[in-house]
């Protein structure tokens, strides 16, 4: 069934558009940059950003960090909605259902499908803009790094808590990292960590709207609603007076894949992402196939 | 091939289904009849699986649904409702990827099942256009294909012939008539009347969730008692059967006799040249009005949803069909139909 599943996602011109539209978004920014060579002051743009004038090696880094807030989670989170919803609102789902397809079966090869989704987005995006970086802005564009504590990341990376805000953290990475302390292999290294990272972090957002996607019948409702679940969740990393709850939510690791460019790499919050995630795919997976498995199918 | 025992469906407060026993033996061709909003699609559902029952149980080819469901179902290819297809894929590939679906499906042959079912169903010739580009009757059978590529024992087809035109309706049942010599059970459900009475062999009557009448078409479809002559001089033959005519209709009198052969004879003793002459049999339109109540989709209409199951077998055409002054003619001659 996994194959099934699979062969439906590559079949689909959805699958593709979207995975283009991620990939353009980081090629556009490298091209106004090599253009105007404007790199963004300290403080604003997406993290890596400056540092990638000095280094175009580390423009995957750069552009990861430009897909992951919106593009990324948008469509990981219209796949994952309309896996179900969007099988029973065709009507595809009851003739499934009746070859038979077990209930269970069916979940599972559809997250299959939503994760081999994510990685090939993921993948897709490095590669281009490894080649984008190397091709368009060069190994030595300019002389001056400036620290990139991004917009994004002071927004929804670093928490309240005592710890260094991960911006500067990876600032800091940069600036070692400029000054050579990583081989080639190294960066691939945590170029890879990062990429697995990342596609964890978006397996969180599936399993919310691939649970929405099993109560109702909409594919849009669905993904909407695991959206509107991550802006509530970004929202609440920058409320202080939501600190309790902070450590907990969906978002509150997302940035720390940025860990992996520290020299040496920094664990403990790439540990904490890893648990937080496999806690919200454990919890709304069983949910899903609790609501899933005893649901009639009347649609 | 299919019994229920006292099976029920609830959703909410709504009963759907009542407390419905069906009986469906091998090699029938079974015919589940109902007005619109009768429970049928959701009895359908609950023999595929698909809708859990409230209570009663259900057994197909001899097995407990939705239990083994797993075993059973691949022996079975269904219509309900709508047929649904990928749309951005051909014909072909979405038989394929169906077909790819679930237990026990021999990759070996699936060309050969997906060209052969495409072919029983007048689809051989299709391209690779994709499905978003058919007609609604290419679905339909684009929907039947993806029922037969299996090669199922037992076929449950809702509505299948929505979408069809008169050509594709009597291809379908052309199909289907074959496929039962082969030696498929079919189990359909429809409220179309002439598409039962032309293919059934036995008939299940849904009303309001209730089954009110389950028995062999050929046994409900007795003689009434009265016989429909055309003759050349219906004037004369009037005066001859004297008190014995109810109704004329230009050259056709419907006669009140057990005997066609005695009425036949007594009519050309007498000179009347006779035309044709048929037994009268109830037709299915007739049984079916008896015991069912109006439609789910009508409203306003005092009493008649509740008085379903009180109801004696007086027919009462006059409420189904307000605008229709006349009684509906019983279906003369089915015989001659045939």
């Amino acid at each position: 069934m996994i194959a099934v599943e699979l062969l439906k996602l590559v079949r689909r011109l959805r699958t593709w558009m979207s995975i283009a539209t991620i990939c353009a978004l980081p090629l556009v920014v490298a091209v106004f940059i090599a253009v105007t060579h404007l790199e963004p002051p300290p403080g604003q743009g997406s993290a890596f950003l400056s540092a990638v004038l000095n280094e175009g090696q580390l423009y995957p880094a750069a552009a990861l960090a430009l897909v992951l807030p919106v593009f990324l989670p948008v469509a990981v989170a219209v796949i994952a909605g309309d896996s179900i919803a969007g099988e029973a609102s065709a009507g595809t789902l009851r003739y499934l259902l009746a070859r038979p397809v077990g209930r269970t079966r069916l979940l599972i090869a559809k997250l299959a499908s939503i994760t081999a989704f994510t990685a090939l987005a993921v993948i897709a995006v490095t590669v281009t803009s490894y080649a984008t970086g190397v091709l368009i802005l060069g190994p030595s564009r300019a002389a001056a790094v400036g620290v990139a504590p991004g917009g994004i990341s002071s927004s929804i990376g670093p928490g309240a808590g005592g710890a260094p805000t991960a911006g500067l953290q990876a600032g800091a990475a940069i600036t070692s990292l400029s000054g050579a302390p990583l081989t080639f292999l190294e960066l691939i290294e945590r170029v890879l960590g990062a990429m697995a990272f990342i596609s964890v972090s978006m397996l969180g957002v599936a399993a919310i709207a691939l649970f929405l996607s099993t109560i109702m019948d909409s594919a849009l409702g669905a993904a909407l609603g695991a959206l509107a679940a991550l802006v509530a969740s970004e929202v609440l990393v920058t409320l202080n007076a939501a600190s309790a709850v902070q450590p907990y939510l969906p978002t509150r690791y997302w940035l720390a894949w940025i860990d992996f460019f520290r020299q040496p790499i920094f664990w403990r919050d790439i540990q904490r992402g890893f648990a937080i995630q496999a806690v919200y795919v454990v919890v709304f997976l069983a949910a899903a196939w609790a609501n899933f498995a005893t649901k009639d199918v009347t649609t | 091939m299919i019994t229920t025992q006292d099976l029920t469906k609830r959703f909410g407060r709504v009963e759907a289904v009542r407390e419905v026993s069906l009986d469906v033996r091998e090699g029938d061709r079974y015919g589940l009849l109902g007005p619109n909003g009768s429970g049928k699609t959701t009895l359908v559902r609950m023999l595929l699986g698909l809708v859990y029952a409230t209570s009663g149980s259900i057994s197909v080819l001899g097995q407990p649904i939705p239990s083994r469901a797993g075993r059973v179902l691949p022996e079975i290819g269904a219509i309900i409702e709508q047929p649904a297809a990928y749309p951005h894929l051909s014909g072909r590939a979405n038989l394929r990827l169906l077909d790819a679906a679930g237990p026990r499906s021999a990759r070996r042959t699936r060309r050969r099942r997906v060209d052969e079912a495409l072919e029983q169903v007048g689809l051989a010739g299709i391209d690779k256009r994709p499905v978003r580009a058919y007609s609604l009757g290419m679905r339909q059978r684009l929907g039947l294909a993806a029922a037969l590529v299996r090669r199922p024992r037992l076929l449950i087809l809702d509505e299948p012939t929505n979408g069809l035109d008169p050509r594709g309706i009597r291809d379908m049942r052309d199909l289907l008539l074959g496929l039962n010599a082969d030696g498929v059970t079919i189990f359909l459900s429809s409220h179309l009347l002439p598409e039962v009475s032309a293919l059934c062999t036995r008939v299940g009557v849904l009303d309001s969730g209730r089954l009110v009448l389950q028995d062999q078409l050929a046994d409900l479809q007795q003689p009434t008692g009265r016989v429909v002559v055309a003759c050349d001089e219906p004037e004369r033959a009037v005066g001859l059967l004297d008190g014995l005519v109810e109704r004329r209709d230009g050259a056709s009198l419907t006669v009140r006799s057990d005997d066609p052969a005695a009425l036949n004879a007594r009519l050309v003793a007498a000179g009347v040249p006779v035309r044709a002459l048929a037994q009268q049999r109830r037709g299915l339109e007739e049984i079916v009005l008896a015991v069912t109540g109006a439609g789910a989709d009508q409203f306003g209409l005092p009493g008649v949803a509740e008085e379903a199951s009180a109801r004696s077998s007086g027919p009462e055409p006059a409420t189904l069909e307000p605008t229709a002054p006349e009684p509906t003619a019983p279906e003369a001659g089915t015989e001659e139909a045939r």
